[in-house]
């Protein structure tokens, strides 16, 4: 297909994706002709007064005809569809290794932060080759994080988390929209993903005046906003410890069995009385107001990286974080010293003014 | 054949009517502006519609004009952010809910459902002028939101934006939507009684014209869902009004079952737009190819498959939303399916043609136009209905382009192909045919024009609802724009010969295109009471054969000696 026809393909998805259009135009493409042929045939051999011969149709043919092209359009129709389902399937689940960003859509911009501790705005930095995981959410309304080339768009839906991968197969800078209807300026909600070798985006990542990783930030939330006065162990109050739960299932007052998961955290700060772990008291004062968005995801990053297995939770602060925070220490540059001073407001990318 | 004029009395439906003396047709039964407001005619409260439907039409093209002017730069320069916002809303709003829906239904249906089944009036007379209130008391609520200031949420209302962020005029705006739900829903209660309870002896089931069919799914679906629409859209004006936290995520409320509700009703909504024009189509190629229509009770089939079917794939609005993977599997499955059915139609339609006798009036060729559009529309619905795709076409210019060629290029064509072909008994005035071919052909390649290039534009990438746009794709923009131009002349063309034709046009005969339907053994226009006597059906519809002859009128047909009412 040239160049002008088909958007750049930059991701493992997009060839996928473009086989499939490319099939499916040329079956319909087939269907049209097919359909247009014989309306115009039928259409001048049978005008008035032409001598085409006119007898009548037997019932049986007619019949016959229906159910045959029936089944003919069901048939190519849900093989369409396994066609495109079973690529669908593929892509489900990202691969486990991925490296993941969350992204925060706000009127006008989007706000993307590496587990690895990357913050950017605009702009996200991703190496190529990598899977890449997208946690997605919002702070106002909805959002649509899109990419063109990667063939990629998935929702940010203000207090729910949504998710989305991709692992890029091409360097360079593609455009990123937001092609979910979001208000006065949802038109100028753009930016760019900029896909890096390996090797430039290490660089890149250590050039950065990097703050904490989001599960650092989370640790010093946990004791900033007082959660260690009743979660940490010795506290004299009567709270659930938070050690290696995530993805545990808990049992709740009442005999209901939940998951720990982002949205059972999430509905445990800021509705701590909806569900209460079985045999504690609804003691926990909700958080809702106190903190935002980003803040809930850095706690749930925190307690994902306190692990899914049994372990005392740990003093805040004082020893490093385990490898356990999804991105591993070999791969984070010595820069990232936690405490370092976070830039909140960088220039946004592209061009101030369109041309 | 067109412009046969009444010559002679011997080509009146009946000669024995003559030694009666003819009742007075149903535009003379009063002049005033009185006894138009307060008729209870289904027929007068059909042309109320047509005025109705014919202002909106307008002021949605309006905006749809400014919309397309504004894309032919990628700069701001016409309009700025917020007033396209406003604009592109507009559009949608009147558009979809005071055109589209109530289109063909409610001036076709109103008029020809009565006619077509040998009734004398629709089931509850004056329900139906209270729909025709509703529907135009809702439509000016809406338009008074534009002049209070606009609504800039998009026809969608998506929430929170509608509900917490948006400052515009959302309460008045969903009330306007809200007041014309229930003129749909009477005129579907109306519409499905009449079927019921009021067809002339022998007029069974399976001899219904499949315009009454259309007409009788879509009421169904008109009573099915349009009360969730309306009830969404009032929680909507709750939660804006009184603060009650449906959908607020704030508090505990979920944006994304709103987009189930509302696309539950607003999907099943496509095939409001769809079927009535379908049934159109069925009624017009039936009568220029001279031919019966090919298998009938396949073609009833599938439209109740589709009203049926159509309930239960609303999710394909929804793929990039975060929902179930698996969820998302069975709705592209059940999109699939329901394309089958409208695929059957579209052969069936070919196959009517075949071993015809087809004239090409201007009736005919929007219909083949249709069927056209149609196809491509429906094609491209299989690409939206394939997970993969919709996900990178989702909220693009090719959903945009998709559902303009179903809504605007088919349902716009069948509807201009009924307005020509029953224009004659609406007014009994003959149009100028060479005009109304002209504009037939123009409107064909003025939509594709428009529209067309928006496929490619959507597959490259660039999203709706955009007032700014990155210069690569200012090539498919001006293209479109370019075509909106010639679009929007085709749509003003018969605005003027249909009205010249009112005062100078050739009086019409009551059967200019010699066709078979019921409404047709009557006078053109018709009197107050549709027919002199109580008619009777003999056979099924569409009796076109034998081939190459002339329509035979013994079946169905009036009985002679019944009585005058």
């Amino acid at each position: 297909m040239p160049a002008w026809l088909m958007p750049v393909a930059a991701s493992t998805q997009a060839a996928k994706v473009d086989r499939i259009f490319i099939g499916l135009t040329l079956v319909s493409a087939v269907i049209v002709l097919l359909v247009v042929g014989l309306v115009v045939t039928f259409a001048i051999r049978f005008r008035r007064g032409s001598k085409a011969d006119r007898g009548p149709l037997p019932e049986v043919v007619s019949r016959e005809f229906e159910i045959g092209w029936t089944a003919a359009t069901l048939f190519v129709f849900v093989f369409i569809f396994w066609w495109a389902a079973s690529a669908e399937i593929g892509a489900f689940s990202p691969p486990k290794d991925a490296l993941e960003i969350h992204v925060v859509g706000k009127q006008w911009m989007w706000k993307t932060q590496g587990s690895n501790g990357a913050r950017e705005i605009n702009e996200l930095h991703v190496p190529v080759g990598v899977p890449v995981r997208l946690v997605l959410t919002s702070q106002d309304v909805i959002h649509s994080f899109y990419v063109p080339a990667f063939r990629l768009k998935r929702d940010a839906v203000p207090d729910q988390t949504t998710e989305a991968w991709f692992q890029a197969t091409k360097t360079g800078t593609f455009q990123l929209m937001c092609s979910e209807y979001c208000g006065t300026d949802h038109a100028r909600m753009l930016g760019r993903v900029i896909v890096m070798e390996p090797q430039d985006y290490a660089a890149w990542l250590s050039a950065q005046p990097e703050g904490d990783d989001l599960a650092h930030q989370g640790e010093r939330l946990f004791s900033e906003k007082g959660c260690s006065g009743c979660h940490a162990p010795g506290s004299s109050v009567h709270a659930p410890s938070l050690a290696g739960i995530w993805g545990q299932a808990v049992q709740l007052d009442g005999g209901k069995l939940a998951t720990v998961d982002a949205a059972y955290i999430r509905d445990s700060i800021l509705q701590p009385a909806r569900d209460i772990v079985a045999g504690y008291a609804p003691v926990m004062p909700s958080f809702k107001g106190l903190l935002s968005d980003g803040e809930i995801q850095a706690l749930t990053a925190y307690i994902r990286s306190l692990g899914a297995g049994p372990r005392e939770i740990r003093t805040p602060g004082v020893p490093p974080l385990s490898s356990r925070v999804p991105g591993a220490q070999p791969a984070r540059s010595p820069a990232m010293v936690p405490g370092a001073p976070v830039l909140d407001t960088p220039a946004p990318a592209g061009p101030a003014v369109r041309p | 054949m067109s412009t046969r004029v009444a010559e002679s009395p011997a080509s009146l439906a009946d000669p024995d009517e003559l030694a009666l003396g003819l009742p007075e047709s149903y535009l003379s039964a009063g002049s005033t502006l009185g006894s138009w407001l307060t008729t209870t005619d289904h027929k007068r409260i059909a042309i109320l519609y047509a005025l109705s439907v014919t202002l909106f039409f307008f002021i949605g093209g309006v905006a749809a004009t400014m919309v397309r002017l504004e894309l032919f730069t990628p700069q701001a320069d016409l309009v700025g952010a917020d007033t396209y916002n406003k604009l592109f809303t507009l559009h949608g709003v009147i558009m979809v809910w005071f055109f589209l829906i109530p289109s063909i239904p409610t001036t076709f249906g109103n008029f020809l459902l009565p006619l077509m089944i040998g009734a004398r009036d629709l089931a509850f007379p004056k329900l139906n002028l209270a729909s025709w209130y509703l529907n135009v008391l809702g439509g000016l609520t809406t338009t008074a939101a534009v002049l209070a200031g606009g609504i800039d949420t998009g026809w969608t209302f998506y929430v929170p934006y509608s509900t917490t962020f948006s400052n515009t005029a959302v309460t008045v705006g969903v009330m306007g939507v809200f007041i014309s739900g229930f003129s749909t829903i009477a005129t579907g209660v109306n519409f499905i009684a009449t079927t019921h309870l009021l067809r002339a002896p022998g007029m069974t089931w399976f001899r219904l014209p499949l315009f009454v069919w259309a007409m009788y799914t879509t009421s169904i679906i008109f009573v099915l869902a349009t009360p969730v629409l309306a009830l969404t859209l009032i929680l909507v004006a709750a939660e804006r009004t009184l603060g009650l936290p449906i959908f607020d995520p704030a508090r505990g409320g979920d944006p994304i079952l709103y987009q189930h509700l509302f696309w539950f009703y607003s999907h099943p909504a496509v095939y409001i737009m769809l079927l009535p024009g379908m049934g159109i189509v069925s009624e017009v190629i039936t009568c220029f190819a001279r031919r019966r229509i090919f298998g009938y009770e396949f073609m009833v089939y599938a439209l109740v498959a589709i009203a049926v079917i159509g309930f239960f794939t609303w999710g394909h609005h929804m793929f990039t939303s975060g929902m179930s993977p698996y969820a998302a599997l069975i709705f592209s499955f059940l999109s699939f399916v329901v394309a089958v059915p409208s695929a059957i139609k579209v052969f069936n339609w070919t196959a009517t043609l075949y071993r015809g006798q087809v004239g090409f009036e201007s009736p005919m060729l929007y219909v083949l136009g249709y069927i056209g559009l149609f196809t491509v529309g429906g094609l491209t619905g299989l690409f939206l209905a394939s997970i993969p795709i919709d996900v990178h076409v989702q909220d693009t210019y090719f959903v945009v382009a998709h559902f303009h060629y179903i809504m605007v290029g088919a349902t716009v064509s069948a509807y201009f192909a009924g307005l020509h072909f029953w224009w004659p008994k609406f007014t009994g005035r003959m149009y100028p045919e060479t005009w109304a071919k002209f504009a037939a052909v123009l409107m064909f390649f003025g939509f594709n024009l428009t529209f067309f290039p928006q496929f490619i534009a959507g597959y490259l990438g660039m999203p709706r609802r955009y007032h700014v746009y990155p210069p690569e794709f200012q090539v498919w923009n001006v293209l479109s724009s370019s075509g909106a131009a010639v679009l929007a002349a085709a749509y003003l063309m018969p605005l003027g010969y249909l009205t010249w034709s009112l005062f100078f046009g050739a009086r019409a005969v009551n059967d200019p295109w010699n066709a078979s339907g019921l409404e047709w053994r009557t006078t053109s226009p018709p009197p107050r009471d549709n027919f002199f006597g109580r008619p009777a059906v003999l056979g099924k519809p569409y009796n076109y054969h034998p081939e190459g002859a002339e329509p035979v009128h013994d079946q169905p047909r009036m009985p002679s000696q019944g009585s005058l009412t």
